[in-house]
């Protein structure tokens, strides 16, 4: 055993376990660290091994990860832009507002579309949800929630009923009655508890489970009908602020990035982190996978927008550019992926050439911050919500 | 004036990434070589150094950046409005245009970076100053957060005003030059942080998040579970990256034609032409699919599957081969997988009565060892138990009848028959805006779809079958 001193000197959380308890100073390694006597006890019998601390648990962790880059630039023989010199570049990019959907009082946070290709919920800061017949501009319901800043809104594959959430740490369905007279609210189900705030969900193929991601460093999969939780996904440092399903033959997977910096990979039977990424300088606002599930775009608060392939596992392309100074809020593909939208905190839209790695146009239009940017169910046209309180259809 | 870095709790803020490149623009725009070139702006009798019009700045920017006029000015709004340039000139609004009107660098002192939150403090001794200096000075708004100042930090009055007074002594002994400089950064400091009603708040970020998580300890059990992923990554498959980038020039190439917004759609994009011909001809229950999509089933398998009208098609042939029992089984250990949790056992029992019992009606080939593995699990049963035996259908019909039904008659003689729509002819008054008709909400069609007593498949629905 190493040094000891008993002498119970101070009082405070404990190192180890971080409850509240009397302290034993000693020593590992040269180091001083606290721990209560409890944790030093199970030191000795089991858990750490001999001479290890925190600090040499994160020296091997930090090594271990310099070893992975390593091992993945190994296979890195060709840079995606050189593969795509072959492909005709894209000509003259014309996409105009068609639609300005004018009716939320505070900013707009999110938004998702229906998969009928024309219905829209959209979310805002001062709590209302609000679902759009998007080619007519027409409000069909409207929701209050009893919170503001409400972050994350789903419509639900069937079409029938609206997931959200935000400050209130929760996520609640509502089923989407048609008759006039009807409080939404009133059948309004509780699904998901968090500790902190909502910050995206999604429903997986079907109406009847939810997932989630939480300023609380979780994810978590949902059964509506009971609210039981299914699985958790721990693995993130900070807060998650987004995620997104694969679209894969077994769909048993989904990405999440947060402000860790990290893009995780998670298997949704185990709960397991699969693959992990990290090579942003900022937060990651948004993750989105390429349409053939292989790959994720992301968009972060460092500007730049970066593809990561799954079986190279490694990041493979940057979008970013001198003039770009804002974060990308949010991303979308085009339906054939050759088109990345990114939605910047700078009030514009960015259209990049996935392949080639140049941007193809700007859009202008929003008056501020574009929080969310979807591509519609068939690839006709994308949605903008932004901080200016209105949504635009694109096409 | 205090310096004050800490925000309310604290915490020492975090320097947002933009405001860092921002940073570093503005000092290259100020280089004494490659930067815009400054000069001398007369404000009446005095003369002002260091002054750009809006359109150096403007300039510079296309040139360093090689961006349109309007991105270029569109950079320049956010420099000014972020308080990082500001006017010489009234109206001193933070807005830039591209003419000659003066402009200059903030000075570093009064960078959000450095100076943020602003404190009621600050404020309180700079509208002091403005009202002693002028009477009346103060504008409608400031005049209001004047007296709410007042009656907010009344215990500090004394010490604002004091320091009102003794501001303006200190700049009486500069240099006009100077005093106006100084005045009109301070005023631009202010307009960012405390911007006019009806203008934009540069400051506002939305909620607060934290880098690092105080749910989330980084103790050893942390450190443990990332080296043990760390291990397992390594020792990870990889594939060379020209194979991985090579599929997705292929998949881009194969689905070109399939994106609307890359190549056009026809008829024509609904919300381009306000004509909803292309969602009528490629709705679920449409009597002849058009030829797009019924090449699209061709690609994979589980395009196929997922378009609802491909599904009955593929059932239909499989009906034929005597092997339809394979589709409707994945379908209802897709129902388990994805369906109610409280259902599970039943649904679970139903599909082993119906597809896996000894002499079922309807029973699927599976290999023994995925059978006693699904068997044994059955007395336990949970959302995933048939997930193997799925796995093992799944792929049987992808490697088998699929790529058959493919080649089949039935599939060829669709393909023929399938639709190309014409493309809108454009109307003769482009101006007239067609009428924009609403459709039956989904939440419609699933009630009568229920009343039916159908069962529910997770991608059955979305049924639109818009009447025009």
């Amino acid at each position: 055993m190493c040094d000891q001193t008993f002498l119970a000197i101070t009082f405070g959380p404990c190192d180890n376990c971080s409850q509240n308890k009397p302290l034993m100073n000693i020593y590992l390694k040269n180091e001083p660290i606290n721990y209560c006597s409890l944790c030093v006890e199970l030191m000795a019998c089991q858990g750490l091994a001999k001479g290890e601390t925190t600090n040499t648990l994160k020296a091997e962790s930090e090594s271990l990860k310099a070893k992975l880059e390593e091992e993945r630039a190994k296979l890195h023989d060709v840079e995606l832009h050189q593969v795509a010199e072959k492909i005709d570049a894209l000509g003259q990019f014309v996409m105009k507002t068609r639609r300005t959907l004018k009716g939320h009082g505070n900013k707009v946070l999110c938004m998702d579309w229906c998969r009928d290709k024309r219905r829209i919920v959209s979310s805002s800061q001062d709590g209302k949800v609000i679902v759009w017949d998007a080619y007519t501009t027409n409000k069909e319901h409207a929701v209050t929630m009893p919170c503001t800043w409400v972050m994350a809104c789903a419509y639900a594959p069937s079409g029938c009923a609206v997931a959200c959430g935000g400050l209130d740490n929760k996520c609640s369905v509502y089923p989407l009655s048609l008759d006039k007279n009807e409080n939404l609210a009133a059948k309004k189900k509780s699904v998901a508890m968090h500790t902190n705030y909502l910050s995206s969900c999604s429903f997986t193929n079907s109406d009847m489970q939810i997932l989630t991601s939480s300023g609380d460093g979780t994810c978590a999969l949902w059964d509506v009908e009971s609210g039981q939780l299914l699985q958790s996904f721990h693995g993130h440092s900070a807060d998650v602020l987004s995620l997104d399903l694969a679209p894969s033959e077994t769909g048993n997977t989904f990405v999440s990035g947060g402000c860790d910096k990290k893009a995780n990979v998670w298997d949704m039977r185990s709960g397991q982190n699969v693959q992990s990424f990290e090579t942003h300088e900022s937060d990651i606002n948004n993750v989105k996978y390429y349409p053939s599930g292989d790959a994720f775009a992301t968009g972060s608060d460092d500007a730049t927008c970066r593809l990561y392939d799954l079986r190279a596992d490694r990041e493979v392309a940057i979008y970013s550019k001198d003039s770009i100074i804002f974060g990308a809020s949010s991303v979308d593909f085009s339906l054939s992926g050759r088109l990345l939208f990114a939605g910047y905190n700078d009030y514009t839209i960015n259209v990049w050439d996935v392949l080639k790695g140049t941007r193809v146009a700007i859009l202008f239009g929003h008056e501020n911050r574009v929080s969310t940017v979807r591509v519609s169910p068939d690839g006709t046209a994308f949605c903008s919500g932004s901080w200016d309180n209105t949504l635009r259809i694109w096409a | 004036m205090t310096i004050n870095t800490l925000s309310q709790d604290g915490v020492q803020r975090q320097q947002m990434p933009c405001l860092t490149k921002m940073e570093r623009m503005i000092i290259s725009m100020q280089d004494p070589d490659m930067g815009i070139k400054l000069r001398n702006q007369r404000l009446l009798i005095t003369v002002i150094p260091h002054a750009m019009t809006g359109l150096d700045i403007v300039e510079w920017l296309i040139k360093k950046c090689s961006i349109s006029d309007e991105e270029a000015l569109h950079v320049g709004q956010l420099f000014v409005k972020y308080g990082y340039i500001y006017p010489l000139k009234e109206p001193r609004n933070l807005i830039l245009k591209a003419d000659d009107s003066s402009y200059r660098f903030q000075t570093p002192y009064y960078w959000m970076s450095t100076r943020w939150p602003a404190s009621e403090l600050d404020y309180a001794i700079y509208l002091a100053k403005k009202n002693i200096r002028k009477q009346g000075e103060l504008i409608e708004y400031e005049k209001e957060c004047y007296n709410a100042l007042h009656k907010r930090i009344n215990h500090t009055w004394d010490f604002v005003v004091m320091q009102a007074r003794e501001q303006l002594r200190a700049s009486k002994q500069r240099r006009k030059g100077d005093r106006i400089v100084l005045e009109c950064q301070e005023q631009a400091y202010w307009l960012v942080n405390r911007p006019p009603p009806g203008t934009q708040d540069s400051i506002d970020h939305g909620p607060e998040r934290r880098t690092t998580n105080t749910r989330v300890q980084l103790n050893a059990e942390f450190y443990k579970k990332e080296i043990e992923h760390n291990r397992i990554s390594l020792a990870r498959n990889r594939v060379k990256s020209s194979i991985c980038l090579e599929s997705y020039v292929k998949y881009c190439e194969q689905y070109q034609p399939h994106d609307p917004i890359m190549q056009g759609c026809l008829p024509s994009n609904p919300w381009i032409t306000d004509d909803i011909m292309f969602w009528n001809m490629n709705s679920e229950t449409v009597a002849l699919p058009t030829k797009l999509r019924v090449e699209r089933w061709s690609f994979s398998f589980m395009e196929l599957l997922n378009d609802q009208m491909g599904r009955k098609e593929f059932l239909t042939y499989l009906e034929k081969e005597f092997s339809a029992e394979n589709l409707c089984f994945w379908q209802a250990c897709e129902d388990v997988r994805h369906g109610e949790t409280a259902k599970i056992p039943e649904k679970v029992d139903e599909v082993y009565k119906q597809f896996l019992a000894p002499g079922a009606s309807r029973w699927v080939n599976i290999d023994s060892k995925t059978m006693e593995k699904t068997l044994e699990g059955l007395k336990r049963p949970h959302r995933f138990v048939l997930d193997d035996a799925q796995m093992h259908i799944y792929f049987l019909m992808k490697k088998d009848s699929y790529p058959r039904y493919l080649k089949s008659e039935l599939y060829k003689n669709l393909l023929a028959r399938a639709i190309v729509p014409q493309e809108t002819k454009k109307s003769v008054f482009p101006f007239m805006r067609r009428q924009r008709h609403s459709s039956p909400s989904p939440a419609l069609a699933t009630q009568t779809a229920e009343d039916d007593g159908k069962a529910k498949y997770s991608n059955s629905n979305s049924g639109t079958a818009s009447r025009l």
